[in-house]
């Protein structure tokens, strides 16, 4: 794996990782902390308190323009046109089939002279893809003509992004930043100042999203100072039981909250309606690439499912085992780790319809010994809005 | 017995070889603790049945973290006569005492000129500092 073509991308805080015990390890071409202490640790304190995460590997494109909204509009399964200022979206970018080739955040802001523009965050393993496919769809004669430019630009290597995620993180950040967090939605975002020497009067976007299930918001900021932000973060947040967070914690995170990961629930192979994203899909009044083959896969019977899996043993099932009923195979397993909520195994997988009820009992190949397990609803986790922090 | 006194396979492995009242020789085998902290957040164990015949490099076992699973190999030739199987619930006690209360299995060593293969501690240290290089 350390052996690969390319070296793998730095994101701002490599530096800092390796200086503080984050074990490195390539993830879609980028040089991440696993973990720093502990997966089941970093992941329960940030259900418990706050935890902090470089996601600076995700890919970042930056629209603008009078002609961006149209654009995305063209590209994206969700509607972009009507999206207020500080509104944020997640939706899918699907190919001429209707396959997945990426699920993403498209945020609407304003810069400093009240000028729109368009933020779209798209996974760090697929980043070059989309670049591709937006340069292969962009109209280029349109997006010269006065009134209806489009410019575009991607600033992944530009900005770092943090997520701060956990029922503390309001308390972590409004002394930060300048916008009112306890009053933010959730998906709404703002371009804000930072309000601190080690931002260097620099601002950034904060939007209250994260991919944990647990109420947090991402931090998008300059390279130049992250690392310098990062560093304010944790000092700020020692009092509040803070910790930073590896891609190990991500993922345990994510699973728990029933939420899809490309290349695990995601991919070119499978679409919206198997996923259970067709709710991300305005098919009627808005065109797309793959809109039309979207419109007849509606119509057809589904070859296959998206289901939580609960096993009943304790060994987990991981990506690519083998689902069962009886003596036929009947799916595969997406995903699956160990869940430090629920102190058991849980995964995510693919079954045929007629085995996709909640309470369906399946096997699962667990490297070669079929282990018992039973179709249950998602999310594995859920987090109590009412007994959240003030 | 220190760490310093024990063998160790390729594979991680850590072997202590004990003569026991019969004149038979033992192997007490467990995972080092370089091995554990790789793994980190241990969620399970699978140990063998005593009386298994196991040959040397052969799976007796997994370990499975929430990152990975990996198989425990046997280091030697014979037959397993003991096994740890309280410590399949408490994982704790075998990262925080690996090479006494972590020991997984004992084996009645069936050919003795297998253990001329296993690491001593100076040459399975140096086999871990080299997989920390390469990892980075």
């Amino acid at each position: 794996m350390a052996s690969s073509d390319s070296p793998a991308l730095r994101t701002p805080l490599f530096g800092w990782h390796v200086a503080h015990g984050g074990r490195m390890v390539e993830f879609a071409g980028w040089s991440m902390p696993v973990m720093y202490t502990s997966i089941i640790e970093e992941h329960t304190i940030t259900r418990s308190a706050v935890g902090i995460a470089d996601i600076s590997h995700m890919g970042r494109l930056r629209f603008e323009g009078p002609g961006a909204a149209v654009f995305l509009a063209e590209l994206l399964t969700r509607r972009v046109a009507d999206m207020a200022e500080g509104q944020v979206r997640y939706s899918l970018v699907t190919n001429d089939r209707g396959g997945i080739l990426d699920d993403v955040l498209v945020g609407r802001y304003h810069n400093d002279y009240g000028q729109p523009y368009y933020v779209l965050v798209v996974n760090a393993a697929n980043r070059a893809k989309i670049v591709k496919w937006i340069d292969a769809h962009l109209p280029r004669e349109r997006a010269e003509r006065p009134g209806e430019e489009i410019i575009w630009t991607d600033v992944t290597r530009l900005w770092a992004m943090l997520a701060v995620q956990g029922p503390r993180s309001v308390e972590l950040l409004q002394p930060l930043v300048t916008a009112d967090l306890r009053t933010m939605r959730y998906y709404r975002g703002a371009q804000v100042r930072i309000l601190h020497p080690a931002a260097r009067r620099q601002g950034g976007i904060i939007s209250r999203t994260g991919y944990t299930g647990e109420d947090g918001f991402e931090l998008s900021v300059g390279a130049t100072i992250a690392e310098g932000v990062w560093e304010a973060l944790m000092e700020l947040g020692r009092p509040l039981g803070l910790v930073p967070t590896g891609i190990g914690a991500r993922d345990t995170l994510r699973l728990e909250a029933g939420m899809p990961l490309y290349s695990h629930e995601l991919s070119e192979r499978i679409n919206p309606f198997e996923a259970g994203l067709e709710s991300t899909c305005y098919l009627r009044g808005y065109d797309f690439p793959g809109r039309d083959a979207l419109l007849g896969i509606e119509k057809a019977p589904r070859q296959k499912v998206r289901v939580g899996l609960q096993p009943l043993g304790r060994r987990i099932a991981r990506q690519g085992y083998p689902i069962f009923a009886g003596s036929q195979q009947v799916g595969e397993v997406t995903s699956g780790t160990f869940s430090p909520t629920l102190s058991r195994p849980i995964a995510m997988g693919y079954v045929r319809p007629q085995f996709a009820a909640v309470g369906t009992e399946v096997q699962i190949d667990v490297r070669g010994r079929r282990e018992e397990a039973r179709v249950v609803k998602l999310p594995f986790y859920h987090r109590n809005k009412k007994g959240s922090q003030k | 017995m220190t760490p310093e006194q024990l063998l160790y396979a390729k594979t991680h492995e850590w072997v202590r070889v004990e003569t026991d009242p019969g004149g038979a020789k033992i192997a007490t085998v467990g995972l080092s603790a370089f091995a554990l902290e790789a793994l980190t957040d241990l969620v399970f164990i699978e140990l063998p049945e005593v009386g298994r015949e196991v040959s040397a490099g052969e799976s007796f076992g997994e370990i499975e973290s929430v990152k990975a699973v990996s198989d425990l190999y046997s280091p030697v030739d014979g037959q397993i006569v003991e096994v740890n199987a309280p410590i399949v619930d408490k994982l704790d006690a075998l990262s925080d005492d690996p090479y006494e209360a972590g020991w997984f299995v004992r084996i009645k060593i069936a050919d003795e000129a297998g253990l001329a293969e296993l690491l001593d501690f100076a040459a399975y240290q140096k086999q871990c500092e080299e997989e920390m290089t390469n990892d980075e």
